[in-house]
């Protein structure tokens, strides 16, 4: 009788069971496809565009799967890359630049398998493709903020010293930093003394001096330059970071680059809008005194006849571009905002944004509505897009400030540190808005400067590459088995077989991206995996040569096989962890890949072999062993 | 099948003074190697320019690649992007390519490189450019001694407590050794070491300490279960036993790397090489190098036996 308990075979048998079952969403290939969204101001998607889009590609001769409407976006598919590149153009050329159009890899996977949580295992850029940006940070807003706030500063310790000066400003200059004109050389060097004192940050330097002008130079010192400008990149990536985080994608590679790059590369993603508009944007809430409401008759007079009150802006509001005049002086602005979420206002049902302010902006919150109750108090959405243009032959990239009122509201009842506006389009409006303020303002604002979308045919080339070397390994190394351990050889290729699939099947189940260092991992893993194996068919042999019965030889051979594997699989798992805690992407993803298959290969090379040779040899009378 | 005579007894011990010799002298060669040659560090850790051009009708890379070296750029990394007319050009900065200050300068670069594929392909156009900075490079070079420094510890620590001490000095120097001359053959035929082949040196790491951990394990379990131990006997009993599982194994190791070589493709040509090459010094050292330490560091059998509560009753008894 056999010495393996039930419960082993039952656990064998649901391992093997979920190895066939959720590695089966990756035997799906996933279809080509393109995926058109309407920006802002196109008509929306619906079944007339459906139409000519499908009319379009049919009068070109392009072959489709499918065309249809999903949600708010459109779909076509179509059966290789080529097509599918054809396609997108020609859809292109008929919509336009109203809307976005972007490849997409449509998943096959049918229903009940995800129904269950089986998903195919996300492909790495190397695999697939994907959208590769790079952003050059804009460093200069930063240094002007910096170089105002030691403005101030100046005035105020001058101002406390009794030192008279003309003026304190920002030279026109660029590098020459703040001007400071003082009324007497001894003023100045005192001045001088003091500026030098206070701010170790500031190069004080003598400027020209005539008549009773005497001028004198602070301007930032280049090492304080430096930290500014490496501090201002870490928080990009910071927040970068976070943004992207919440765009949902496995593993992203957000890296600096020279001095004032960053790299985005976004495997697995084929539609670079919504990621775009993520990274891209700089968003910016402020908070304004309202001037009356939006449409009322000094608004629309103001419109019409361009005499805007000085103390004023004319700004539209962003649903019904109706004008309204709002105060120039922000009360609190996007920095001093530590969270925002959205949801749906309990009181009048609109998409909200709940917003929390930090201690500095509570103050000025709460003074202001303390002071303010009953009147309007309007949110500025401040976007900044680039936009690129040839003037000249050469690109010209200008920065596109809007402004838009996206709400004005009466001041019901003093508030501070918490809120929430209302009244905000649709509830993706209101999630979209809550998403880029609580992802953190940028230290400095970034615009894209390239933008790759990696080809699938790339990647398509590396996956049957990939897939070839694997079941290459594989083959040779089931073949060797069977030779050279007979029947025990060929229990321990079903195993390995298994291993495989279960491998794969904790991937796709956790949802590692799938890298060509990861496919790698697989190769090591199928040609390592079979060491326990060998561990295990030495080990019978030695026993039998020993003298040992057939059966005691598989129970000795498998129990003190075991002390070995458990030994050699821990210090190769030391090694798997240190490659997992590496940060680099393409080092992480054979890490995890080897870890998880050291992992999986104790299971299947063990218990699972064991649970077999118990199987075939357990109930009979034995005089030998096919070894 | 066997391929072993399962009753060999080859005196691997008895050679050790010539197999520490050699594994010294393969470690002063890699180190020495290393230091004068270096290793041909790929764009991952050196930085480096790149540039995206655009052709008005269709090119084959390898096109690029030959009017790149007729115009004296040597070494890129050219690979198609996103279809047939768009190729990405990876290089190392050329001295043209440098401003006054030795920093990389952009229109230099875009320049170089353009008046070399203008000249067979008018139709080339120059679509984005940007240089990699050297920094990123260096972190990862020091992301990854400190991952190598952690493996090896944490061998060191698991070894100390499921073995021994001599056991956890003996595997780590052979580890080191296999670390070292594995990096020193890549320096001296100047494969490219890039992000995939620091994967693979520490991947070799693990194997290699496979290999160790299993002789080990068998030298523990002789010296527990013979009577009378003399070390050198019991360590070459144990190399014997398990020489057989040892090749078995690098072996099958083998074979899937090579297929990895032949057809995984050029992503991870080197990974498969540096891998294979730790996989022959990993198994060479634990069959020569490591047992060898281990008897020179003394290990014997009252070491190795299992710690039983110290009884002074039960020793008195007759």
């Amino acid at each position: 009788m056999s010495d393996f308990p039930r419960w082993k075979y039952a656990l064998v048998a649901l391992v093997m069971l979920f190895g066939v079952i959720y590695a089966l969403p990756n035997a799906y290939v996933p279809l080509s496809a393109v995926q058109v969204t309407a920006n802002k101001g196109a008509a929306p998607i619906d079944d007339a565009l459906r139409q000519k889009v499908a009319d379009a590609l049919a009068k070109d001769h392009i072959a489709t799967g499918e065309v249809l409407v999903q949600g708010d976006h459109l779909l076509a598919t179509f059966a290789n890359a080529d097509v599918q590149k054809s396609g997108a153009d020609a859809i292109k050329t008929l919509l336009g630049d109203g809307y976005t159009v972007a490849f997409k890899l449509q998943s096959t996977v049918p229903r009940w398998l995800t129904m269950i949580g089986a998903n195919s295992m996300p492909l790495g850029l190397d695999l697939q493709g994907g959208v590769h940006f790079l952003m050059q940070v804009d460093q200069s807003g930063v240094v002007d903020k910096l170089e105002n706030s030691y403005a101030d500063d100046i005035r105020n310790q001058l101002r406390q010293k009794d030192i008279r000066y003309e003026s304190v400003a920002r030279s026109a200059v660029a590098g020459q930093g703040i001007v400071v004109v003082l009324r007497s050389a001894a003023d100045r060097s005192s001045a001088a003394d003091l500026i030098a004192g206070n701010s170790p940050d500031l190069a004080v330097t003598d400027g020209p001096s005539t008549g009773d002008r005497y001028v004198l130079y602070a301007a930032i010192k280049p090492t304080k330059l430096r930290d500014l400008s490496l501090g201002t990149i870490k928080q990009n990536l910071g927040t970068l970071r976070n943004r992207i985080n919440n765009l949902g994608v496995s593993e992203p590679l957000i890296q600096q680059q020279g001095e004032q790059h960053i790299v985005v590369e976004l495997a697995g993603v084929q539609d670079p809008t919504e990621a775009k508009k993520m990274i891209g944007a700089t968003a910016t809430l402020e908070y304004r005194p309202g001037i009356g409401y939006p449409g009322d008759p000094r608004a629309i007079e103001a419109a019409q006849t361009g005499s805007i009150p000085p103390d004023a802006n004319l700004y539209y509001t962003s649903n019904g571009h109706v004008p309204v005049l709002v105060g120039k002086r922000p009360i609190v602005t996007g920095d001093e905002l530590i969270n925002a979420s959205s949801g749906i206002d309990p009181n009048n049902g609109t998409p909200s944004v709940n917003v929390t302010l930090n201690a500095s902006g509570a103050k000025k919150m709460q003074e202001f509505t303390n002071a303010n109750v009953g009147k309007p108090m309007a949110v500025v959405l401040i976007n900044t897009v680039y936009e690129t243009s040839t003037v000249n032959g050469k690109e010209v990239r200008t920065p596109k400030t809007t402004y838009a009122v996206i709400n004005d509201a009466t001041i019901q009842s003093p508030f501070g540190k918490e809120f929430s506006t209302n009244g905000l389009g649709s509830p993706k409006e209101a999630s979209d808005l809550a998403l880029l303020l609580k992802s953190g303002a940028l230290a400095a604002p970034m615009d894209i400067v390239e933008e790759n979308v990696i080809g699938p045919s790339l990647g398509q080339e590396n996956i049957k590459k990939g897939f070839d070397a694997v079941m290459l390994g594989l083959l040779l190394v089931l073949v060797c088995a069977a030779v050279y351990y007979k029947l025990f050889g060929l229990v321990a290729d079903i195993a390995l077989f298994f291993n495989l699939l279960v491998l794969v099947a904790v991937m796709s189940m956790i949802g590692v991206t799938l890298t060509m260092p990861g496919i790698a991992g697989i190769v090591l893993t199928l040609g390592m995996a079979i060491d326990a194996n060998v561990l295990i068919c030495e080990r019978v042999r030695e026993e039998l040569r020993n003298g040992s019965t057939p059966h005691a030889a598989i129970h000795a051979g498998y129990d003190k096989a075991w002390a070995t594997i458990l030994d050699a699989n821990v210090t190769h798992l030391i090694a798997a962890l240190a490659l997992m805690t590496m940060g680099t992407g393409a080092i992480r993803g054979f890490g995890v890949t080897l870890f998880i298959g050291i992992l999986t290969s104790m299971f299947t090379s063990v218990v699972m072999t064991h649970a077999f040779t118990a199987l075939i040899h357990g109930r009979r009378k034995l005089k030998t062993l096919s070894v | 099948m066997e391929i072993f005579n399962h009753n060999s007894n080859i005196h691997f011990l008895r050679i050790r003074m010539f197999s520490i010799a050699v594994a010294v002298a393969l470690v002063v060669a890699s180190l020495a190697l290393l230091a004068t040659k270096g290793l041909n560090y790929g764009l991952d850790f050196t930085g480096g320019v790149s540039l995206v051009v655009d052709y008005a009708q269709p090119v084959q890379t390898s096109d690029v690649r030959d009017a790149l070296e007729k115009g004296g750029l040597e070494n890129t990394v050219v690979q198609s992007v996103g279809g047939s007319r768009e190729v990405s050009i990876r290089m190392q900065p050329t001295k043209d390519m440098l401003d006054a200050k030795g920093q990389v300068n952009l229109d230099k670069v875009a320049g170089t490189v353009m008046q070399a594929l203008k000249a067979p392909r008018p139709d080339a156009t120059l679509k984005s450019r940007s240089s990699v900075s050297a920094e990123v490079g260096a972190e990862l070079k020091s992301d990854g001694m400190v991952a190598a420094v952690f493996v090896i510890l944490g061998i060191m620590a698991y070894l100390w407590i499921r073995f021994e001490r001599r056991f956890a000095i003996a595997a780590v120097l052979t580890e080191i050794h296999d670390t070292l001359v594995t990096l020193g053959v890549l320096a001296l035929v100047q494969r490219e070491f890039d992000m995939t082949v620091l994967a693979s040196v520490l991947a070799v790491i693990g194997y290699s300490i496979n290999d160790k951990v299993v002789v080990f394990d068998r030298i523990r379990e002789l010296f527990r279960l013979a009577r009378k131990a003399e070390p050198e006997e019991i360590l070459n009993r144990s190399i014997n036993s398990t020489l057989s599982r040892t090749i078995i194994t690098s072996l099958f190791t083998g074979i899937t790397m090579a297929a990895l070589f032949f057809y995984g493709g050029p992503a991870v040509h080197n990974f498969a090489i540096t891998m294979l090459i730790g996989i022959v010094v990993g198994t060479l050292s634990s069959i020569f190098v490591a047992s060898p330490i281990l008897l020179w560091l003394g290990v014997s059998k009252k070491d190795l036996m299992p710690v039983t509560k110290e009884n002074p009753e039960l020793a008195r008894r007759p």
